[in-house]
């Protein structure tokens, strides 16, 4: 297990790696081997000096649920935007707000981030606080009318973890996510 | 005539781009209190910058301009929302905000010594 552990490392900060010097070479504007070469030694030098914790990518892409996520996530973008402009520059409206904790139903480090950042730029909810233990978000929901409306934000976090989870988790997280919801009786 | 059609497109996002930025700065100057402020600072200003980079891309159209803006685009998505937490969990817990403007806080019930998670 050991030695597996190892491989799987290696095998991350080789990835790391290679998207550091795309980045670099995308900086530079075009890609020559002296961009490559420092691109591999920059990014070698982030990796030795500026080290992360370890965020194993243990899923799988499913090309259309990513497509769907995507293009769900730019109408929600546009909508969320729309939505705080037009209150924005609305005379004399004074919006009102709530907190709420989501507790997501897959707590591993790279769904909790992202849908944290994705929460964020989707209507009405910005992140406040992660409990990383409980896998909790806390968020901040904007322009609440009633208790309704915390309830809408709640079920808007879980449909898009579960949109989140079907383009890049992994069978067991998407098979754990269709057991919770069936059991709580909600149909996202 | 496809140059033309692009020159027109970008420019139409670039106006549309700058609109919502202006809404965006009225929001954070407008909006009663720094959490509701953040809401006006992600979503129309990333929305705002991502337009703006999709006029400026509509009338560059070279290789190498596409590949920067791209980036931009990738890391203006991604540090956002982090710089907005950041700003609000701070805001929060300096006890900056209008709890007459709060409907509900389920994080207050966690308990002020629920441990906090660090930087997650």
């Amino acid at each position: 297990m050991v030695g597996r552990g190892r491989v799987g490392r290696w095998r991350d900060q080789a990835v790391a790696l290679g998207w550091l010097v795309l980045v670099w070479s995308l900086l530079w504007g075009n890609l020559t081997w002296a961009n490559l070469v420092g691109g591999l030694l920059v990014g070698g030098a982030v990796l030795v000096f500026f080290p992360l914790p370890a965020v194993s990518f243990g899923g799988r892409l499913r090309p259309w649920a990513l497509l769907v996520f995507v293009a769900r996530f730019v109408v929600e973008l546009v909508s969320a935007s729309l939505h705080i402009a037009r209150i924005a520059v609305q005379p004399g409206y004074r919006p009102r707000g709530a907190i709420v904790a989501v507790r997501l139903r897959v707590p591993t480090d790279l769904n909790l981030a992202l849908t944290a950042e994705v929460v964020s730029l989707v209507p009405g909810t910005l992140i406040l606080e992660v409990d990383r233990n409980s896998g909790t978000l806390y968020l901040h929901v904007l322009d609440t009318h009633g208790p309704a409306d915390l309830d809408v934000a709640r079920d808007r976090t879980l449909v898009v973890e579960r949109r989140i989870v079907r383009a890049v988790g992994s069978s067991a997280e998407l098979r754990h996510l269709d057991v919770t919801s069936s059991e709580k009786g909600t149909h996202l | 005539m496809i140059a033309t059609v692009a020159d027109w497109l970008g420019a139409a996002c670039l106006v549309a781009g700058a609109l919502l930025s202006l809404a965006a700065g009225i929001g954070v100057l407008r909006f009663p209190d720094a959490l509701s402020r953040m809401h006006a600072a992600t979503k129309p200003q990333v929305l705002g910058v991502l337009l703006l980079l999709l006029g400026i891309a509509l009338r560059l159209r070279s290789p190498a301009d596409l590949g920067m803006i791209l980036l931009v685009a990738v890391f203006q998505l991604s540090t956002a929302p982090v710089a907005a937490q950041m700003i609000a969990r701070a805001a929060y817990r300096a006890g900056r905000l209008d709890r007459g403007l709060l409907d509900a806080d389920e994080l207050a019930e966690r308990g002020a010594d629920g441990g906090s998670a660090g930087p997650a």
